[in-house]
Formats: structure tokens, sequence, C-alpha cells
């Protein structure tokens, strides 16, 4: 789960990482009072989760109440890069000689956690990565003990951060891994740090991404998911419980296993059509799952023809295949034309108990995505 | 001849008197799994399928004399039943368990380095070698005998090739499911030095999918230290950046590493052809053999 900017903060904040006084807002009005409150400069901040939204606009600095306004006129209901921007941050702006980078995430290479400090901060961290590797200072951090007390001033040292703030930032980056720990984030990043004329360092930004598989022992993070959720229909796969992604095309899918829904977009994309979406419905899936699947999938207007592809092994096709004809039976007209294919177990009961009149039944992955590529075509 | 398992692996099911433990123990046992034990905390002395239950991993190892377990155990307590599994002299530890969270697995990660056991999984389907063991949920119907030897980080997918394979005649030596989490114990390259070494395994078939670089390691070893022909097949050419496709390790990062590209690329560097579709992938080791 990806927090916003401002839930991210309230965290950072909790935890004892200095962050400028901020408040959110939902209309002009609201800029304008929170500006007020906080005292100018401020900065008026897009809440979408879009990378680079400063180049993009979505990041205005106001140094009185037109410009606030102004601002605030700008970036509400602005289209960052696809996503609408409902919310804003209103912050108060930093004056700042510096701008630093600190982050902990998880190497999946290594299997465990590193920090980085670089002081090429305010810019974007995977283009210094590509660039200039050697710019970031990497610390590996043994999970078992958590990280040292050396390891943090070694990452500062290494990253050649002034030494008038040294100590501050390692205790900034201390402090950032143990929230990492605490809240398992696979990743917890300030970008950037700013150090202020004064030598103080202030977090002017906060990234917060939770382990989905982490959140049953977090209710208070699992409790900011639907606020943290963009897209109606991304909300709408958390309620039911399944990995979903939504994508650009109109060939809606639904299968068993990642690895195989996966397969079965790459087959959608290699004969000719376009994805609409991605939606796993995972092992052993009864009636009810299969239901609510095809509920997620006709939600998507895109979608022109859905192809549902079961693999059994945990799986049985004779229940995916009651589940299916429940589904559509409800309907006096099938939205949208559904192909089924069933393999594995029990899959020949399935194709026995599918209605031929709701369904089209293709007995090979290969024919039945090519069969739903040309349904999505004709649709059009 | 086979890697890892076969028809004389003694077996612990860690979890056993869960809905799925129970399920899958009675389908290990009708396949022709040698299951000896199961452990489930407060439930020893009762019996399951007629395999007696312990307390804890250790009690059913030194009692049953077992050299593997299979972890069924739910996401919130896995970590605990790897680590129980890990103290043991267990051979193997296979955890079929999905949605373990990452950290607990860093510290399993940590300790593994500390032992001699290997651990395979989480996040996956097992491992089998038809006709004579399997353990995990994989459907024992599909797949046959013979001299392809099968890595994946996926379920299903496994499945679908396995499908193909066994319809055209081609039965398996052994096939390994590695787990789709970020964190797991037996990599690619693990799987194949273990077919490599296997003198019955002809040739290998490698299913990858996006997220991290463990494709192109393997196909680097690939290159520099196998005899055996392995055809490839990665999922996901269509996933966006940033987007976790389901596996919590299938993910392409922002800065574009952990691509389909990058690792079709790797593999065809190394001569291994890697096919469009799972049926290409078949046809691609007919033509091996």
């Amino acid at each position: 789960m990806r927090l916003h900017e401002y839930q991210a903060k309230d965290v950072f904040a909790d935890a004892g990482i200095p962050t400028p006084p901020s408040a959110l807002a939902t209309t002009v009005e609201e800029v304008v009072e929170q500006a007020e409150e906080i005292g100018y400069p401020v900065a008026v901040k897009a809440q979408v989760h879009v990378g680079g939204r400063g180049k993009a606009g979505g990041i205005l600095l106001a140094e009185d109440e037109t410009e606030a306004r102004e601002a605030a006129e700008d970036i509400l209901g602005m289209d960052l890069k696809g996503y609408t921007v409902e919310k804003v941050l209103v912050e108060g702006a930093v004056d700042f000689k510096n701008e630093l980078y600190v982050g902990v995430t998880m190497d999946r290479g290594a299997g465990q956690p590193v920090a980085m400090v670089s002081t090429q901060g305010g810019v974007d961290i995977e283009e210094v990565a590509a660039e200039d590797p050697e710019a970031i200072a990497r610390e590996h951090i043994d999970p078992a003990f958590g990280m040292h007390p050396y390891q943090a001033r070694k990452a500062v040292y290494d990253a050649g951060v002034p030494k008038e703030v040294a100590r501050d930032v390692a205790s900034v980056l201390t402090t950032l891994y143990d929230l990492w720990e605490d809240t398992d984030a696979s990743d917890a990043e300030i970008n950037p740090l700013m150090i202020t004329e004064d030598d103080e360092v202030i977090a002017a930004d906060a990234v917060l991404n939770v382990d989905d598989d982490a959140l049953f022992r977090h209710a208070d993070l699992a409790e900011m998911e639907d606020e943290a959720a963009e897209d109606d229909l991304e909300a709408k796969a958390n309620e039911y419980g399944f990995d979903y992604v939504r994508l650009d095309g109109n060939v809606g899918i639904i299968g068993n296993g990642a690895g195989l829904v996966m397969t079965t977009l790459d087959l959608v994309d290699y004969y000719g059509g376009e994805p609409a979406n991605f939606l796993d419905i995972g092992g052993g899936a009864k009636a009810e799952r299969v239901t609510n699947a095809l509920d997620m999938v006709f939600s998507d207007e895109n979608v022109d023809a859905v192809v549902f592809n079961i693999f059994g092994g945990i799986t049985r096709g004779d229940e995916v295949a009651k589940g299916i004809n429940e589904a559509l039976g409800q309907f006096d007209q099938i939205p949208k034309p559904v192909v089924v294919r069933l393999a594995g177990t029990n899959a020949e009961e399935g194709r026995e108990i599918l209605n031929d009149e709701l369904v089209t039944v293709e007995e090979t992955l290969e024919g039945a995505v090519q069969r739903t590529v040309e349904y999505a075509e004709d649709e059009q | 001849m086979s890697i890892l398992v076969d028809e004389d692996t003694r077996v612990v099911v860690q979890g056993i008197t869960g809905g799925e433990g129970k399920f899958h123990t009675k389908q290990m046992i009708e396949y022709g799994t040698n299951v000896v034990a199961g452990t489930s905390p407060g439930k020893g002395g009762q019996e399951v399928a007629g395999v007696p239950v312990y307390d804890t991993v250790e009690e059913a190892v030194e009692a049953e004399d077992a050299d593997a377990s299979v972890v069924f155990v739910p996401p919130a307590f896995a970590g605990d039943a790897i680590f129980e599994a890990l103290d043991t002299d267990l051979d193997l530890v296979v955890a079929i368990t999905e949605g373990i969270p990452t950290q607990d697995m860093a510290k399993v990660n940590k300790r593994l380095t500390e032992t001699d056991t290997r651990l395979q999984g989480p996040n996956c389907p097992g491992i089998i070698t038809p006709g004579e063991s399997k353990l995990g949920i994989l459907p024992g119907n599909i797949f046959s005998e013979g001299n392809v030897g099968l890595v994946s980080r996926s379920g299903t997918l496994t499945y679908q090739v396995v499908d193909s394979l066994t319809q055209r005649g081609i039965g398996q030596t052994t096939a390994i499911g590695i787990g789709g989490d970020p964190i797991i114990g037996t990599s690619f390259i693990d799987a194949l030095e273990a077919f490599e070494n296997d003198p019955e395994t002809d040739a290998v078939v490698m299913c990858g999918e996006i997220g991290g670089e463990d494709e192109e390691e393997a196909a680097a070893y690939i290159a520099e230290h196998m005899d055996t022909p392995v055809a490839g097949f990665i999922a996901g050419r269509t996933a966006p950046p940033g987007k976790r496709m389901g596996h919590a390790g299938a993910i392409v990062s922002g800065s574009g590493t952990g691509t389909a590209e990058s690792k079709i690329d790797a593999l065809n560097d190394a001569g291994v052809p890697v096919g469009d579709t799972p049926e290409e992938v078949a046809d691609n080791v007919e033509d091996l053999l």
C-alpha cells in the first residue's frame, strides 16, 4: 500500500522526524485559510501518486493570498498524468541551502534491508542511481539486529554529508529505519531532506509504502488504505480481496495464479488485443468469488469482452463453472461476451456444466485468447 | 533419478490440522508421498489421515526420522514455522504459504546462512518427482515420468507448461516451484545446478516473470556452467512499471529494472530460446531433445 504524502508525513512526524507545518485542503477557500494559519510563503502540493509532481505543475509556491488562491485553482481538479487532483497539502515553505536524500528499502537481491544516503537530493533518485551510482552511499542492515548506530554514521560520512549536520542526518536515518521496520514498510524515503541556513534538517517530502502482506498487524495503517486508493475499481478490488491492476485496454482478463494471469495478458497482447486489467482470483476459488470477479470486470466501462482462464490445481473446474453460470444467469442480457477456458482439476465436469448460451467455451489457452480478442474487436 | 525428493523422502506436514494442511496431506498420500508425521501446536497425539500429529517439529523429526517438511501454516505464523523447521536437521523445508510479510522473510533469509537446511518457497506450489513423491499442492495427474526438469516462479503457469509437455508425451524428472515472493530460499540457480548434476535430466524448462534480477543471474549461470539445454518463458511482458502483478515479487521498478525484455535478452544471449506462448515453449523443448 502506497501512502499519500500527507499520510506518510503524519507517520514520520509521530516518529520524531522534523517536518514543516502543513495541513490538508480540498477547496480553494481551505487552501487560503490554511496558508494564513501557517504563514507565507507556502507550497501547495497535489496529493496524487505520481512521480515528478513538481515538473508536471503539481507543486506551486505562494508568497501571498492572491498567489495561494491562484495555486489552489490551478492544482485542485487538474489532471496529473491521468489522476485528478482532489486534495492538496498546504505546507510552510522551507528556505534551504542543501537538499539530501535518505531512504530505506528491501534489497531483494541481497534479501536484506538497505539504508541509503545521498547529497544529490531533490531530484529523481532512480536517475541518480542509474547515472551516478557512486553518489548514493548504501549500508546493508542485518534485520535480526536492526541498524547499528555506527552504520547510520558510516552511511552519512560515506555520502559526504556536511559535518555541521552529520549528526542530525544520522539521527533522521536511524529514526527512518526504525519506522520502516515498525510499519513493515517496503520503502521509506525522504527526498528532499532539506538543510536550512541555520543547519536544521527538515523532511520536505515523505514516501512510505507498506507491505500489503503485513497490514494484518497494522490496523492503524490499514485504515488509511481507502483514502490511499486512487481508483474506484481498485478500491472495489480491495473490498473483494482480489489482486487487481487496471490497465488501458478493452479485453477483460480473469484467471487463477499470478504467473498464468500475466501470461494471459501477454497472450492478449501477442494476438493483437489490449488487456484491460490483471485479475487473479487466487487458489481454491468458489462460486461467490467467481461472481465477484465478473462483477469487477463488467464494472470497467472500457471492457468489450472477457476471457476467463482457469487451470485447476486446488481450484476446481466444476466450482468455477457453477459460479460463471450463476453470475451470468442474473443478467437479462450478458453485458459483454465471455470466453471460458477450463483445464486441470475437474475441467471436463466444468465444461459440461457451463451454459453454452451464456459463454463461449474454448479448449486451449491460445484459442480462448484469440477468440476473446476477436469479440473485443467486433464490439468496438 | 530426480532432484531433492524421491520415493524415500520422509515428510512432515507443518499445519496438518488446518483445512489446507488436511486436504493436501490426503492428496500427497494418495499420490504416493511418504508422509510420516504432522505438526500442530496443542494437537499432539491426534491423527490426520492416519498420520501421527506432534506439537513440535523437533518431536516429529526425532520420532519419525523425517527428511523434509512442507509448511501449510497461515501467513501470520509461517515465518515462525519456518524458523522452527530450520532449527532441526531436516534436509528440505518447502513453504507453500502465500502472503508472508517480507520483513519476516528477511529474518528467515539471514537464518538460512547459518544452516545446511534448504528452504524452497515461500508462496510456491511445491515440488514433485512424478511417480514417486510430491510435497505441496501440485495436481499430480498432469505430470508424467520423463527426462525434462522444470523450475518456475509461478504455480498455475507451471501446470500450463507441464500440461503441454505431457500431452506431447514429454515427461518430467522433477518440477520445482521456487515461489513468487521477493525473498525466497531456493533460487533458479540452485535448481538449475541440481538439474545439471542429474544424469536423468536431458533438458530444463525455466519459467520466470518480471521483477528482480534472478532470471538475469540464472542466464549468466546457464551460459557459464550448464551443458544441459534450457528452454525459457517469461511472464509479464505487458506489465506496467510500478504495479505489483499479483505476486509480491512481480513488479517492474520505476527505474526500469526487472522488465521482461531485459530477462528475455539475457536468456537469449545465454543461448536459451524463449517462447512467446506456452505452446511455443513445448515446441522448443521438443527441438532441444
